[in-house]
């Protein structure tokens, strides 16, 4: 049983997002390819095959896959799946747009969000925004699964695999690609970083969310992230969303500034090594799943949180 | 124009989730369901693409057990002009929802499908982008904003980084995200109306799909429980606790 795992890349670097699917993918089989996709993607490829226990990487290439557009990139996949038992895709919001089309070509189910693999056919994923925990079972002969990557390991470096390369599929003809605009920061990725600061709709504007939360971030050298409520009032990119339908991160600190802690939000980030909780509100359900609460008005307790930091 | 929008009927996002004692799922008896938020966007969005002229005709589609009618008349409040519940007491997989949203879509001839891009219970993330495969249509998922003309639908799309553009033919596959607009609240003389909209009830029989699940869930437990910790005096003692823990 061979497994194809799909690499996770911003174009020039490889995200470790796509190390922790082939951990995934290693509970699976001993035979795991990766498949890099994109344009002028080498660099990325000569970066997954160092990924330790990789068999072998296969790099496609053309414009319709450097835009990521879904039709393409499961077309693709479809192509190449008759050589392979499972396929694993990072559950990014890349890979849940492209991943349910791999399983309706393949007419399969999808396993998405998988948090455990338990053996070749049984998988475990969250459900409910994390409030419960799904084993599942299937008997298809082929499985395609999206996989939390929060929930397993990055696998080292180390191996030496060949890169070869695979023809792209013919472009979609449906779509068309107008352009991008993605939020260029200096800061760590925030499904990357060690430390995520987050803000909430306590914060009140753009400005003051850019003014309390950015500088403690950068002093942490942490990644920026957001509850809905101040993504949707416009303090923050959407980017930045941490929960059920955002982003999910699980870093060794989060600290979360004037977040209530609705279920919605807890779900993206509870699994973090160390909550802090920082609200004036003694009663914030965000108090009760955090190690440290401090209960404060962020007016006070961020200057003087700066200042502790040295 | 003609869309159709796919509502499903999910436990309220209020609502605190228990796990049966049994492990055999999620209680649902005597709580508050309610429309998967991310079909109210939908159902919206049709409704604004009415109201701007660019659409003549909103179709609702739930599938679902007979009470999933309430989540229709949800749908038909906000704008919808009919609706069709495809009744069935089987938990069906997003890939039978699929396949039954494309026989609808065959009988109805819609030029665009909004619909959500996740269900709040299942979480999936899969049925929009399972339909347009299925159907071949292009998809535009995600989407904080959508322009419909000449036959197109320009779609911005919530992507890891920021947001994607697309241009889109129609007929196409559009999934909403939280940003795409912010669903009215049901008036009183709507909710009236609605209930005298058509509403057809079918069977999964008559599609001739097979909905047998294909998954066997074998278990759903509890995740592990994370307890309070302590409160800090002041960001000194934050600081101090948080350099003993070995994260700063
Ligand atoms: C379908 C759906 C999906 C959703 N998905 C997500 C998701 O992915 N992520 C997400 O985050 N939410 C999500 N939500 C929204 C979620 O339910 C909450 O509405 C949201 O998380 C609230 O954001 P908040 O905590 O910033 O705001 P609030 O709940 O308004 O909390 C603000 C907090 O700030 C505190 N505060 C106010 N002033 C100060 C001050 N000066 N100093 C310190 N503290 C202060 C208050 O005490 C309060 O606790 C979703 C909701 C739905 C329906
Ligand atoms: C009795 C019962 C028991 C269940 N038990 C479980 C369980 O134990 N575990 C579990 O994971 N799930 C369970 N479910 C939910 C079921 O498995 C999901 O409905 C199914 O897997 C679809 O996944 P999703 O809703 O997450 O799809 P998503 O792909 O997240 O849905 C995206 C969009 O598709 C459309 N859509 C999806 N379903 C419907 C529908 N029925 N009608 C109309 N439009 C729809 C909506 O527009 C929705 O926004 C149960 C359901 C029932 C009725």
């Amino acid at each position: 049983m061979a497994v194809l795992v799909i690499a996770d890349h911003d174009g020039a670097h490889l995200r470790d997002t796509t190390h922790k699917t082939v951990t995934a993918a290693k509970a699976l089989s001993g035979e795991v390819d990766v498949l890099v996709y994109g344009d002028g993607a080498q660099g990325v490829a000569d970066a997954a095959a160092k990924i330790d226990g990789v068999r072998k990487v296969l790099l496609s290439q053309s414009a319709g896959l450097k835009a990521e557009i879904a039709e393409d990139v499961a077309a693709l996949i479809n192509g190449l799946a008759g050589g392979y038992d499972a396929v694993a895709i990072p559950a990014s919001a890349s890979g849940k747009n492209f991943a349910p089309r791999v399983a309706a070509l393949l007419d399969v189910s999808l396993l998405s969000d998988v948090i455990e693999v338990v053996d070749a056919n049984t998988f475990v994923r969250p459900i409910y925004a994390g409030n419960a925990l799904e084993t599942v079972q299937t008997s298809e002969a082929k499985k395609v699964l999206t996989v939390r990557t929060t929930a397993f390991r990055a696998a080292g470096e180390g191996g030496s695999a060949a890169v070869e390369t695979v023809a792209a599929p013919a472009a979609a003809d449906g779509t068309r690609f107008i352009g991008e605009e993605k939020v260029v920061s200096d800061r760590p990725e925030l499904g990357a970083a060690k430390i995520v600061v987050s803000g909430g709709r306590a914060l009140g504007s753009a400005e003051e969310f850019k003014a309390v939360i950015d500088p403690l971030a950068d002093k942490l050298g942490a990644a920026v992230g957001a509850s809905r409520a101040a993504v949707d009032a416009g303090y923050a990119p959407n980017d930045y969303q941490v929960g059920q339908t955002g982003k999910v991160v699980a870093p060794g600190l989060y600290i979360a500034v004037g977040i209530s802690g609705a279920i919605q939000h807890l779900a993206g980030m509870k699994d973090s090594k160390v909550i802090v909780a920082i609200n004036k509100d003694p009663e914030a359900p965000i108090f009760s799943i955090a190690d440290y609460g401090l209960v404060e008005d962020y007016k006070t307790a961020i200057p003087a949180l700066m200042g502790a930091l040295g | 124009m003609k869309i159709l929008v796919p509502v499903k009927r999910v436990l309220d996002y209020n609502v605190k989730v228990r796990v049966k004692a049994d492990q055999s799922g999620v209680d649902l008896s005597n709580v508050k369901m309610s429309m998967n938020p991310f079909d109210e966007i939908a159902v919206e969005e049709a409704t604004r693409l009415k109201e701007k002229g660019v659409a003549t005709e909103i179709v609702a589609v739930s599938i679902g057990p007979a009470q999933a009618k309430d989540t229709i008349i949800t749908a038909l409040t906000i704008g919808a002009d009919r609706g069709i519940l495809i009744q069935t007491d089987v938990d069906v997989e997003p890939l039978a929802v699929a396949k039954l949203l494309k026989a609808v879509v065959e009988q109805e001839n819609p030029d665009l499908v909004i619909m959500g891009k996740q269900a709040i219970d299942g979480d999936n993330n899969a049925t929009g982008q399972m339909l347009s495969t299925l159907l071949g249509w292009p998809q535009a998922t995600f989407a904080s904003k959508v322009v419909v003309e000449n036959g197109e639908a320009q779609v911005t799309r919530e992507v890891d980084g920021g947001l994607q553009t697309l241009v889109v033919k129609l007929p196409a596959v559009v999934t909403t995200d939280l940003r795409l607009n912010e669903p009215r609240y049901a008036s009183l003389p709507n909710i009236m109306k609605a209930k005298k909209k058509p509403l057809d009830m079918k069977t999964v029989a008559d599609y001739g799909v097979d909905v047998t699940p294909r998954l066997k869930v074998v278990r759903v437990t509890e995740p592990p429980k994370r307890g309070a910790g302590v409160k800090v005096k002041d960001a000194a003692e934050l600081v101090a606790s948080l350099k003993s823990a070995g994260v700063l």
